[in-house]
């Protein structure tokens, strides 16, 4: 059975609903400018969860009062790495939060091929689980 | 014939552009801008034109005759303390009330927040100021100085490559008012061809004259709750009309300077004055001692000698 068809990596906010269009994406933003949340751009080719760090596109974009600058930064990501996930996240410097307050997933890679269950025997019958993305498979950069 | 009566039903739609100018609000900006900015008369008709353009096409747009968004970049030339920055922050806001500009704030910028100090460094920065200003109008001021001709490794070039490309494809999300010295300006705008043809706007600060300063002075002195005695104003006039005639005058900015220098000398006299009791007129009045005392009368020059006053 299965239990996630097209296997599309559910990571983040909406990550479950059809893919975000732009005019959605710049409403978020909205959203996250009027909290006063900073903004920033991030991609990456390696969809394990564990992997929290993506790779940031250009620097974090503080003190904006318009999604449009940031629709555009996203646009120019897309067109770099046509083939990679680009998330967009806001940060949410107040004290006590000092993190991610928004993350959502706004470009995936064509084909994705989903994740592999890894079982492993240890002492005494136990088994361990893991999971593998096929795509890291390949070196980085030719993943997708 | 079937043409003939759809252009009759297109007229037959009534549009209340009184009812669309009270609705947008716009009326208590450019009633604001008249009462509170004195003389520059091209410089608000040429606002009130834009307000009528934006307006005609807000209405336009609503019946279906949509002709594209106007371009609204603007250069602002002029001497220098004749109100191009107070100008654009009203401009920021008027072009928000008429919806061009989705957020209305203004981000004020020179050639150091755009120009980087090494290759590669501009057009992250210049990028950033754009992404800023995104929604709402970047002000360039002194945009003269973004291109110097004498040094052609100068990264100012580059800047202004960037802002060009924002001006065209972005025309939606910002306006980008210039602001300079006219003669300066002239000279950027020939080395620059590129900028001068995606300006649309040129609007031209013109000089004030001594009734319109003294005017701005009694509106500045109103807005920090002071005053000039009948003597005091007439010995106003008189400072006016003989600093003009001098060096560095910079219209307004001279006059501030000058009430900030009179409220000194004002403190002073009350301070040192045999009077104990004041009374709340007392401190509220300019006399004509405080103006009296410049050195424009004692010596006939400037109060500052080192720089413009």
């Amino acid at each position: 059975m299965m239990t996630n068809p097209g296997n599309r990596l559910t990571q983040g906010q909406f990550s479950f609903l059809p893919p975000l269009t732009d005019k959605q994406i710049s409403a978020q933003i909205k959203y996250a400018l009027n909290n006063g949340w900073a903004i920033g751009v991030e991609y990456t080719d390696d969809p394990h969860p564990r992997d929290t760090y993506w790779e940031m596109y250009g620097n974090p974009m503080f003190d904006l009062k318009d999604p449009a600058g940031i629709l555009m930064e996203i646009n120019n990501c897309r067109k770099t790495f046509p083939n990679h996930y680009i998330r967009v996240t806001a940060f949410n410097s107040t004290r006590g939060f000092e993190s991610p307050t928004m993350s959502y997933i706004v470009n995936r890679p064509e084909k994705e091929p989903g994740f592999g269950l890894i079982r492993r025997e240890t002492a005494g019958r136990n088994i361990q689980y893991s999971i593998h993305s096929y795509a890291t498979d390949k070196p980085e950069g030719e993943r997708y | 014939m079937a043409e003939q009566s759809k252009i009759l039903k297109a007229d037959e739609q009534f549009v209340d552009l009184d009812a669309e100018f009270r609705e947008s609000n716009i009326r208590e900006v450019l009633d604001k801008l008249d009462r509170e900015l004195i003389g520059l008369k091209p410089v608000k008709a040429r606002i009130h034109e834009i307000a009528a353009l934006l307006l005609v096409d807000r209405v336009r747009k609503r019946l279906g005759l949509s002709a594209g968004a106007p371009s609204l970049h603007m250069c602002f030339t002029g001497n220098p303390g004749t109100g191009k920055t107070t100008v654009a922050s009203r401009m920021s806001e008027i072009l928000h009330r008429l919806d061009y500009v989705r957020e209305g704030h203004l981000v004020s910028v020179t050639r150091d927040d755009l120009v980087g100090q090494y290759i590669g460094h501009t057009a992250p920065k210049t990028k950033e100021v754009i992404k800023r200003a995104m929604g709402g109008v970047l002000f360039i001021d002194e945009a003269y100085y973004l291109y110097k001709p004498e040094n052609e490794r100068d990264y100012g070039a580059e800047s202004i490559e960037i802002l060009l490309q924002t001006m065209e494809n972005n025309r939606d999300d910002l306006v980008v008012i210039l602001a300079g010295y006219k003669d300066r300006m002239d000279k950027f705008f020939q080395s620059n061809p590129g900028m001068r043809s995606r300006i649309a706007h040129h609007i031209d600060f013109p000089d004030y004259g001594v009734d319109e300063l003294v005017a701005i002075a009694k509106l500045m002195l109103a807005a920090q709750n002071y005053r000039f005695s009948p003597d005091g104003e007439k010995a106003f006039i008189e400072y006016i009309r003989l600093r003009m005639a001098q060096e560095f005058f910079a219209n307004a900015r001279s006059v501030r300077n000058a009430l900030d220098r009179a409220r000194l000398r004002q403190a002073n006299r009350l301070f040192t004055g045999g009077k104990k009791t004041l009374t709340n007129i007392d401190l509220m009045t300019i006399e004509a001692e405080d103006i009296r005392a410049s050195r424009v009368f004692l010596e006939g020059k400037p109060d500052t000698a080192t720089g413009p006053a």
